[in-house]
């Protein structure tokens, strides 16, 4: 299978805080691998620096092959192939539903406007809110915006999508619309790395499983591997206090 | 006292009324209160001015009709400008004034919150820039830049009229002090905003244009209304320099016929100025925190 994104001995310093601590990990197409790990662990550090949004100390991260560390990577070139969604959605509050989708593939791909439209409104329909386009993120609740926010970067046809817990910031009885939609998006083959703290989804959905904790990769494996069988006192200790 | 007590205490209903006293001012009779305490603090104020010691002189130098209509309009004949005529130089300053600083603040806010490392000795400067100039009295800068420049013999610069000097001045003050509320303005845009459009793949540019400066309008308008109501008055510096605007015409107005009547009416025609500007600005804030908490 094809490698999408692949890091490789990765360390990301906070001034003394060594928050990665070599990680390498990859990720192949059509493959949904799952990040668990304690908060602070640096699964949102390790999202954040797989699309350049934080810079990186040492390693490399190469996306289909090619370095994204090299100095004459284009950093807006690579995000445009790498969807991110966030815990707290981050929609933007000043344009509607369809304005937030559209915005990226009209200004930073500078796409055909009425066809970009079209496929902005299917994407709506396929999420069922399809009639909300015109209103204010403010009028959605927390799933229907967190849905909106996957379907922005969805607009984006990239390669691979970034999760960083994104149901975290939802009511309980809201987990659910979100959690379905990206079962939908594993079964219809697209790539995800997806950092959560949803054991059953990361059960149900997960190619591989990666435990991180403190920094370190400390076991990666089938879901099976990871929560029947796990190698290490490590990941059994943290998965037993999850449960 | 036992539970038992302690739980039919709290079964007689507790007072909830307001004390009697306070009952009084409830609905019309508070507006009748407030009618009231109103013309008793107005009338106190009429009294002092009327009956004060040196009441009569003050009305005669300050708020003498004759002299307030006459400085208004001026006369030409005795040399004297009119204070009216001189507010249309006041109000010309402060809106050429007003489109510069405008412009000039976002170039240097821009340019200070820029990441290009190419940019970065415009950063150092600019910065510098906002230090300095929000740091040193208005005043000074005015005498540096009047005086300065003549001084230094540099031709077209320092060839220019008081007005000019005036407007540079006022421009190059107030461009610091705008400049760090565009800063604020777009500090004030929470950080995840950023963070979501650049992992669109929108550039640094397409970001601000798109998604910070749209959000930080709203946040920016309020302290930059504020900001253009002290230009205004700031404006009245030129006299400095004997650019005849309103407070050099009541100036020359008062050192020709011994009465200060025309400072009040510069006074009054500021006042004119300002105060729906003043009044509107705190209408945006109270519109804006009314929303603030409605969306909270
Ligand atoms: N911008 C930053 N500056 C300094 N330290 C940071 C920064 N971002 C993250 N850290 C530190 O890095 C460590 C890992 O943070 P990170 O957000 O990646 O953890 P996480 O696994 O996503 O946790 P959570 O489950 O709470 O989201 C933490 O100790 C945090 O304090
Ligand atoms: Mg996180």
């Amino acid at each position: 299978m094809e490698t999408v994104l692949e890091l490789n001995a990765v360390v990301k310093r906070f001034g003394d805080n060594e928050v990665l601590r070599g990680v390498s990990l990859s990720l192949h197409r059509h493959e949904v691998v799952c990040l668990i790990g304690a908060s602070g662990s640096g699964k949102s550090t390790l999202l954040r620096c797989a699309n350049l949004l934080e810079t990186v100390d040492e390693g490399s991260i190469s996306l289909f092959g090619q370095s994204l560390l090299s100095p004459h990577i284009d950093p807006d070139l690579v995000r445009r192939h790498i969807g991110m969604v966030f815990q707290s959605f981050n929609l933007f509050p000043h344009l509607s539903v369809l304005e937030n989708i559209l915005i990226g593939p009209l200004h930073a791909l500078k796409r055909d406007g009425d066809e970009v439209r079209e496929e902005a409104l299917a994407l709506l329909e396929r999420i069922g809110l399809r009639d909300r386009a015109d209103d204010f993120p403010d009028r959605l609740s927390g799933g229907q915006q967190q849905r909106v926010a996957i379907v922005r970067a969805l607009a984006m046809r990239p390669s691979l999508l970034l999760l960083d817990e994104v149901t975290s910031a939802l009511d309980p009885t809201l987990v659910g619309e979100v959690l379905d939609l990206l079962r939908d998006l594993a079964r219809s083959g697209t790539t995800m790395l997806i950092a959560t703290h949803e054991m059953n989804f990361a059960r149900d959905v997960a190619h591989q499983v990666a435990y991180l904790d403190h920094g370190v990769l400390v076991e990666q494996g089938t879901p099976e591997q990871i929560f029947v069988s796990p190698r290490h006192e490590a990941t059994r200790t943290f998965l037993d206090r999850v449960r | 006292m036992s539970l038992e007590q302690e739980a039919d205490a709290l079964q007689t209903p507790p007072r909830l009324f307001l004390p009697r006293r306070r009952q009084l001012l409830i609905g019309r009779r508070g507006l009748v209160a407030s009618t009231l305490s109103t013309l008793l603090v107005l009338g106190g104020l009429v009294a002092v001015f009327y009956l004060a010691p040196g009441g009569a002189s003050v009305r005669f130098f300050f708020f003498n009709p004759h002299h307030m209509w006459h400085s208004f309009i001026g006369d030409p004949r005795q040399g004297l400008s009119s204070v009216g005529r001189g507010l249309i130089v006041n109000i010309w300053i402060f809106l050429v004034c007003e489109v510069l600083v405008l412009f000039f603040g976002l170039i240097i806010a821009w340019t200070r919150m820029s990441q290009s490392p190419v940019l970065l000795p415009f950063r150092i400067l600019s910065t510098t820039y906002t230090d300095v100039f929000r740091g040193i009295p208005i005043l000074l800068v005015f005498f540096l830049v009047g005086d300065g420049l003549p001084a230094l013999q540099l031709g077209f610069l320092s060839n220019q009229s008081p007005a000019v000097y005036g407007c540079m001045s006022l421009t190059i003050t107030y461009s610091a002090y705008v400049a760090e509320v565009y800063r604020a303005g777009i500090n004030s845009v929470p950080h995840g905003q950023t963070l979501a459009a650049r992992s669109l793949g929108l550039t640094h540019y397409a970001t601000m244009r798109r998604v910070i400066l749209p959000q930080a309008v709203r946040t920016v308008i309020p302290p930059l209304l504020n900001d253009f109501i002290s230009l205004q008055k700031d404006t009245a510096l030129l006299s400095i320099f004997g650019a005849i605007e309103a407070v050099r015409a009541a100036g020359i107005y008062a050192s020709t016929e011994f009465n200060f009547s025309g400072y009040v009416v510069a006074a009054l025609l500021f006042l004119i100025l300002t105060i729906p500007m003043t009044r509107y600005t705190d209408h945006l804030i109270a519109r804006d925190r009314s929303l603030r908490l409605a969306a909270a």
